[in-house]
């Protein structure tokens, strides 16, 4: 009889016997290949005819590794240059323009009588303290809570001529106004406000929800915002505009521009019998109408305009597709441009795939704080100047004047310091005079953690409600390709609609549009105004369009815009200007020419509007950098890298040079990329820099993604940002509400190139944990874990909570004020006051529990009437108001730190950092870096734990049946 | 039996079977002739009843056979009667345990040692390994008091750090301190007071090292806050600690002032930077490392079962030299054998992690190599912390294992 063993027993050694697999910590020089696999598909392989021996025989390219110049664009735009970009350039570009084109206040008493603003200009940030003002830096700001939720310090704009200070500006940090501009200070920038929205400015065709198509421009200039919808109801087409009480039909809109003739509108549109088909219907409505002229289009026009806001204005000023100038009161570029989007509807209507993608990332703008900053100025400005205009004429009005009138007094900046402070304390932007009205608009910079902070920066967050139920716009659009993380989006209802940017990703800002309006017309676009319509839509010929804008045709668009490529490349005009040429040629439809042989007649309809020149230099588009290859060819060397090395050659010179540029997403259209140099073909014209940019920043801390289910990823990126660890330098210093320390944070043992660019191995979040993967006492099912009490004991997972307590001495309106004073050493409530000090103030280091006063302050018991003085108040005439500590019982908490500072109006303000050391028990969470959660179930003795072989005893046991297959 | 002794070399298992089944019959045979003395001695006392288990049954019950899926055989036999039917008595006997029983030390140095426990039950083997963890007492610093920290370490963080250095003092000169008054019979003091200068133009740094805690054999330094002053101005002012005497006049400390040795004198406490300034007390009682990890007297302690590497059959060129890189700690050893051949040979069985790369082939590779483990062969690491020696803290182990047997015992009784 052979001896048979338990089973259970048996598998319960099995599992002991799998405690010998630790979490593997791999090298990191094998990335690139399984990485290669993964990302390949910008490349074509010659396969033309069998095997070209010539390419195999050929030596293989040496690829210049550039890998190096990942860390200098970081260093040149950094991970959150996009936010200081759009700031600095409303603080040096944008102001000065709203200000010059709002610069004279004119009374309409007496016009000779004006104020005009020569300049603007932003001070250093101060503050105004007994009359003097101060210079502050943020870190004052941050503990003396100058600026409520914003914490942006507060510097001054002045008129140069008599410098009169017209308001307060809260400023970005690291912002070329901040105070720590152009210092390498390890100091990480913080924001006020992270709101990037998207907004279009592009004839979208798109079909509602009752199947008809529309076609629709949003724009927005520096006066006004609109929407202009042309859309398709029952086979006829109609206008549709918020100023009119309901939608009128087209050709009563072209009518009233002047287009008197159906047949000019019908060249317009184009010749072929389908489009005036189409039109017929229109057509035939307008003249049910009985519209036959301007004239009459206008007076029906009138009668439909909304009476309540332009009572009695004339059509003439209905405001649609305003950004088309008018030039010399002709509607011509106006008619072209409805007939434009007249003929994509059509062709939509024709053939479904030329509808727009409406969220495809080329087809989006992002809102940058600069943006909605410089938005949210002018308006102020604007509601001062109507104000200051009001009191002038007022003042004016009244005939007898004492004093010697000086309009100047009217002009202060409260109402524009105000305005901003509230906006963005509140973040609701509500913007009359442009029809904003959104919520949310700012956030408070999360500062749990210095990855949740980042990433925090780097996201992008839609405008539209979260709560639609769409699938459309939370799919993984192609085009978001090395723009935006394909991992990083939060779960539950904003995913897919709340992006991250990629790690290389640069957003554009405004760049002056006259001069390359000409450059374009030098170039050869001929001009719209002196083409008829027929001319407009010859075969071969290009549309060219500037920033949504029809500037004219072109005929030989490749050229045109090689001309304005190689001008980009050699730094004549903006690096982010983008040359798109789309070229998508005529659509072949087949169509059966009824005979019923399979020989059909191929008809070639060249659908004109798609064959356009777009050339942007607007603000908001994403792009990012790409190496020039030349048939193939890097244009990039090894010198090259090699100089970048050595420190004599930087990222800008690269793209002075002309070895790099920036390509936005519709560009990408016209350049065939290949992500290895090895790989490229002689048709690509790009070269990737590296394929792990494609990734944003809290993806790129995931060590070998492409071996995770991709599920995990997205997890993970929401996960890194709640790691413990680590939060910015000057972590000990902060008076935050909040704050979470690992008393032992551990650089990561295995590192990816992302870890070492953002500097998490410098401010890290986490330790390295020793794990067996077994299954251990029952604690562990559903993602529990077990953990070792001597880790805990050894310090495994410790933190520290700092949490802040604050009280104000009040000043009140009878010129008394409250009093801190010594506390009383004996009788009863003595115990409690143990930890104050002579001034009656908890002093730091002492320990703290629950019940204990941290403040012992009294309130005067008269607060209100005549003016009494403070020194003589007897102490009856104050009642205690002490302040207690509210924590959980039985956890001893420590006083960190005490600061005093002056508040806004000048009270004396006090706060505490109250802390407290936390061990990990039951119930805490804890994750690895792939998205693997789970809380601890038990903690259990060492001398319960398995060890191996060699003596090594992990922290803590993962169930093997919590792993994703 | 013959056989007995070369049972690992020979091939499978079920030639060594047949062979058994033969001489068990060759021994039936033999007894019908005999004389009948009667009764079950007799037939034990018969020349050809076997007296032991066959040789595979004996390989299970001493080895455990570690095959590329999973270990078989890996229990060890209680019951006292589980071979009786053939004839073997599996009652666990004193004198026996005593003969057989052996302990070899392998390595010895000042603060860990690695030996050979043979012929021992593993729950005994683990019992110590337990005790030695999380049962047998030192001191360590439980209390600190702390006049002055203004360095970036926490206090808490600070007390911390301090509780988990090693004191190289004898436990077994203390009392549990328990609820008692600290006492110089119960409580080691310790001063810290560490200072980085303020230079100007200059950024200081100072480390702060085990060995910047001084002794105090006389206590506390630190005066109680309560006591009144006007009453004790004759006595002693009070302090933290009531010292009868100083603990550097007792006999036991006189001549070996309490202390740090050697590389624990380096362990880092704190670093300051300039103007920066810590001045505490510590205040080292006796524990043990199941309340916490800082009181454990090892850094770890474990065993293993002895391997025992055995080659089932001749592996030579190709195949030796395959295997012998495979190994990744060099268990096997190449020999040269006649006209330029070579052989495999198992030169450092003991080194064995039990990694099982040599028979990760499947059915060929365990055909091939015989992982095993001697079931009652233990090789015990203890890893002090430097406390006390490792060969100390094991007597401690069996002392403590002992006084809990007699406690059982009597509360039996």
């Amino acid at each position: 009889m052979g001896l048979k063993q338990d089973s259970s027993e048996e598998h319960a050694k099995q599992n002991q016997d799998c405690f010998e697999c630790w979490f593997p910590f791999y090298t990191f020089d094998n990335l690139s290949d399984p990485m290669e696999k993964w990302l390949s598909f910008g490349k074509q392989l010659p396969y033309d005819s069998g095997i070209d021996k010539q390419f195999l025989a050929a030596p293989i390219k040496s690829s210049v590794d550039k890998y190096q110049l990942v860390p200098e664009f970081l260093k040149v735009r950094g991970l959150v240059k996009q936010h200081l970009d759009s700031f600095n350039y409303f603080v040096n570009v944008g102001i000065q323009k709203i200000v010059s084109a709002n610069d004279r206040i004119v009374s309409s008493v007496d016009p000779s009588i004006y104020i005009r603003f020569n300049s603007v200009k932003i001070g250093e940030p101060s503050i105004p303290r007994d009359g003097v003002s101060e210079k502050i830096t943020p870190q004052l700001c941050r503990l003396s809570d100058m600026t409520v939720h914003s914490r942006k310090s507060y510097p001054k704009i002045r008129l140069e001529k008599k410098n009169v200070i017209i308001g307060r500006m809260p400023i970005m940090l690291r912002s070329c106004c901040c105070v720590l501009y152009g210092k390498d200070e390890a100091q990480l920038a913080e924001l006020g406000d992270v709101d990037t929205g998207t907004t279009k400015k592009r004839i979208i065709i798109d079909s509602d929800k009752k199947g008809n198509i529309n076609a629709s421009v949003t724009s927005s200039t520096e006066e006004r915002k609109s929407k202009t919808v042309i859309l398709m109801e029952k086979g006829q087409m109609y206008l549709h505009l918020n100023q009119f009480v309901n939608k009128i039909p087209i050709m009563i809109v072209m009518k009233a521009m002047g287009m008197e003739s159906d047949q000019e509108v019908v060249q317009m549109v184009g010749r072929d019998p389908r489009y005036s088909d189409l039109l017929l219907p229109s057509i035939r409505e307008c003249a049910k109408h009985g519209v036959y002229t301007k004239q009459q289009a206008l007076e029906h026009l009138e009668a439909k305009v909304k009476k309540s806001t332009y009572s009695g204005a004339s059509s003439e000023k209905v405001f649609f597709l305003f950004f088309v100038r008018v030039r010399r009161d002709s509607f011509r570029a106006k008619c072209i441009y409805v007939a434009v989007m007249l003929r994509r509807m059509i062709d939509a209507y024709l053939n479904k795939d030329t509808m727009d993608d409406k969220d495809y990332v080329g087809n989006k703008r992002l809102e940058l704080s600069g943006q909605l900053i410089s938005l949210l100025f002018e308006d102020l400005f604007k509601s001062m100047i109507e104000e200051v205009k009001k009191r002038m004429d007022m003042n004016m009005a009244r005939l007898s004047r004492s004093s010697r009138f000086d309009p100047l007094q009217y002009v202060h900046g409260d109402s524009i310091s105000a305005g901003l402070e509230r906006t963005l304390s509140t973040g609701n932007f509500n913007i009359k005079r442009f029809r904003m009205d959104r919520k949310g608009m700012t956030q408070v910079l999360a500062r749990l953690s210095f990855i949740g902070t980042l990433g925090h920066m780097t996201r992008i967050s839609p405008q539209f409600e979260k709560s639609r139920k769409v699938s459309g716009p939370r799919a993984l659009q192609p085009s978001q390709w090395g723009m935006l993380c394909p991992c990083d989006t939060p779960e539950g209802e904003a995913c897919g609609l709340v992006k991250n940017l990629a790690l290389m990703t640069h957003v554009t800002t405004d760049e002056e549009e006259g001069p390359l309006i000409s450059l374009c017309y030098c170039l050869g676009v001929e001009d719209l105004e002196l083409l008829s319509g027929e001319e407009l839509h010859t075969p071969n010929s290009f549309l060219v369009i500037f920033n949504g804008l029809i500037l004219g045709k072109h005929q030989r668009p490749q050229r045109f815009a090689t001309a304005m490529r190689k001008l980009r490349r050699a730094g004549k005009i903006g690096e982010f200007v983008s040359v798109f040429v789309n070229e998508k040629q005529g659509r072949v439809y087949v169509v059966p020419d009824g005979s019923g042989d399979k020989n059909c007649s191929i008809l070639k309809t060249g659908s004109i509007n798609k064959r356009c020149v777009y050339i942007a230099s607007d603000g908001g588009r994403v792009c990012r950098p790409l190496v020039i290859a030349d048939k193939g060819i890097s244009r990039i060397k090894e010198h090259h890298m090699k100089e970048l090395l050595d420190g004599v050659r930087t990222f800008d010179d690269f793209l002075r040079d002309g070895l790099m540029e920036y390509l936005d997403v519709n560009e990408e259209n016209n350049a065939l990329i290949a992500l290895y140099e090895g790989k490229s073909t002689p048709a690509t014209t790009h070269i990737e820099i590296e394929p792990f940019t494609i990734l944003g920043i809290c993806a790129g801390l995931i060590p070998f993604p492409h071996h995770n289910q991709s599920p995990r990823n997205t997890y993970q990126c929401a996960m890194g940002k709640q790691a413990m660890g680590n939060i910015a330098y000057n972590q000990l210093f902060r008076m935050d509400t909040l704050l979470y320390l690992l008393v032992y944070p551990q650089r990561p043992l295995l590192t990816t190139k992302t870890i070492e660019l953002v500097g998490y191995d410098k401010l890290g979040a986490g330790q390295n944990a020793t794990v067996a993967v077994m299954s251990y006492s029952g604690y562990d099912i559903e993602d529990a874990i077990v953990m070792n009490k001597s880790s805990l004991d050894r310090g495994f997972g410790r933190c520290i909570v700092l949490k802040r307590c604050s009280a104000i001495r009040q000043k009140y309106e009878n010129n008394t004020e409250d009093r801190i004073i010594r506390p009383n050493r004996e009788g009863d409530g003595a115990g409690r006051m143990q930890i104050l000090d002579d001034d009656g103030i908890a002093a730091p280091g002492e320990i703290i529990r629950p019940g204990d006063i941290y403040i012992n302050k009294e309130t005067p018991i008269i607060t209100r009437g005549p003016t009494v003085s403070p020194a003589g108040l007897p102490d009856r005439a104050y009642r205690p108001s002490i302040q207690t500590f509210k924590g959980p019982e039985g956890e001893s908490c420590v006083v960190d730190k005490v600061a005093l500072f002056n508040d806004k109006n000048n009270n004396l303000c006090i706060k505490f950092s109250i802390r407290h050391t936390r061990r990990p028990e039951v119930g805490d969470k804890f994750s690895s870096r792939h998205g693997q959660k789970g809380v601890c179930g038990t903690i259990v003795q060492q001398e319960d734990f398995p060890f191996s072989e060699r003596g090594i005893c992990p922290d803590l046991i993962m169930n093997p049946h919590g792993f994703p297959r | 039996m013959a056989k007995k002794d070369e049972p690992m070399s020979e091939g499978e298992e079920e030639t060594e079977a047949e062979s058994i089944s033969e001489s068990e019959s060759e021994s039936q045979s033999l007894s019908g002739g005999g004389e009948s003395k009667g009764g079950l001695e007799y037939i034990m006392s018969l020349p050809d009843v076997p007296t032991k288990l066959p040789p595979h049954m004996e390989l299970q019950r001493t080895r455990v056979f570690c095959n590329a899926d999973a270990p078989i055989h890996t229990d060890t036999v209680q019951y006292s009667g589980a071979f009786a039917a053939l004839g073997e008595d599996n009652s666990f006997r004193l004198d026996h345990f005593r003969k057989n029983f052996r302990i070899e030390v392998m390595r010895y140095s000042e603060d860990d040692m690695e030996f050979d426990m043979i012929g021992i039950d593993p729950a005994l083997a683990n019992a110590f390994r337990r005790i030695l963890i999380a049962e047998v007492p030192t001191m360590a610093i439980e209390k600190v008091l702390i006049a002055n920290n203004t360095s970036v370490v926490q206090d808490e963080v600070l007390a911390h750090r301090l509780g988990l250095i090693p004191i190289s003092v004898d436990p077994r000169l203390f009392e549990y301190a328990d609820n008692n008054a600290p006492n110089e019979r119960n409580t080691i003091v310790f001063k810290l007071h560490a200072h980085c200068e303020r230079v100007k133009g200059e950024r200081r740094r100072h480390t702060v090292k085990a060995n910047d805690l001084k002794w105090l054999p006389n206590g506390s330094e630190f005066l109680l806050e309560s006591g009144d002053s006007n009453s004790n101005s004759t006595s002693k002012p009070k302090t933290h600690t009531s010292f009868s005497c100083s603990q550097d006049s007792l006999p036991e400390f006189s001549n070996n002032p309490i202390g740090f040795k050697g590389k624990l004198n380096d362990i880092i406490i704190a670093k300051l930077g300039s103007g920066q300034e810590i001045e505490l007390e510590a205040h080292a009682v006796k524990g043990i490392g199941k309340t916490h990890a800082k009181w454990s007297p090892v850094a770890t302690t474990w065993y293993r079962m002895l391997p025992e590497v055995v080659l089932l059959e001749e592996i030579e060129d190709e195949m030796a030299e395959k295997l012998k890189s495979k190994c990744p700690v060099g268990v096997f050893d190449i020999e040269d054998i006649a006209n330029g051949k070579k052989k495999l040979t198992v030169a450092r069985p003991r080194a064995c992690t039990l990694c099982r790369e040599c028979i990760r082939e499947g059915e060929e590779g365990e055909k091939r190599v015989s992982l095993r483990r001697v079931k009652d062969h233990f090789i015990f690491t203890i890893e002090s912390t430097g406390a006390l020696p490792p060969d100390v803290l094991f007597t401690e182990a069996v002392k403590i294992l002992e006084s809990k047997c007699e406690r059982v015992i009597s509360d039996l009784s």
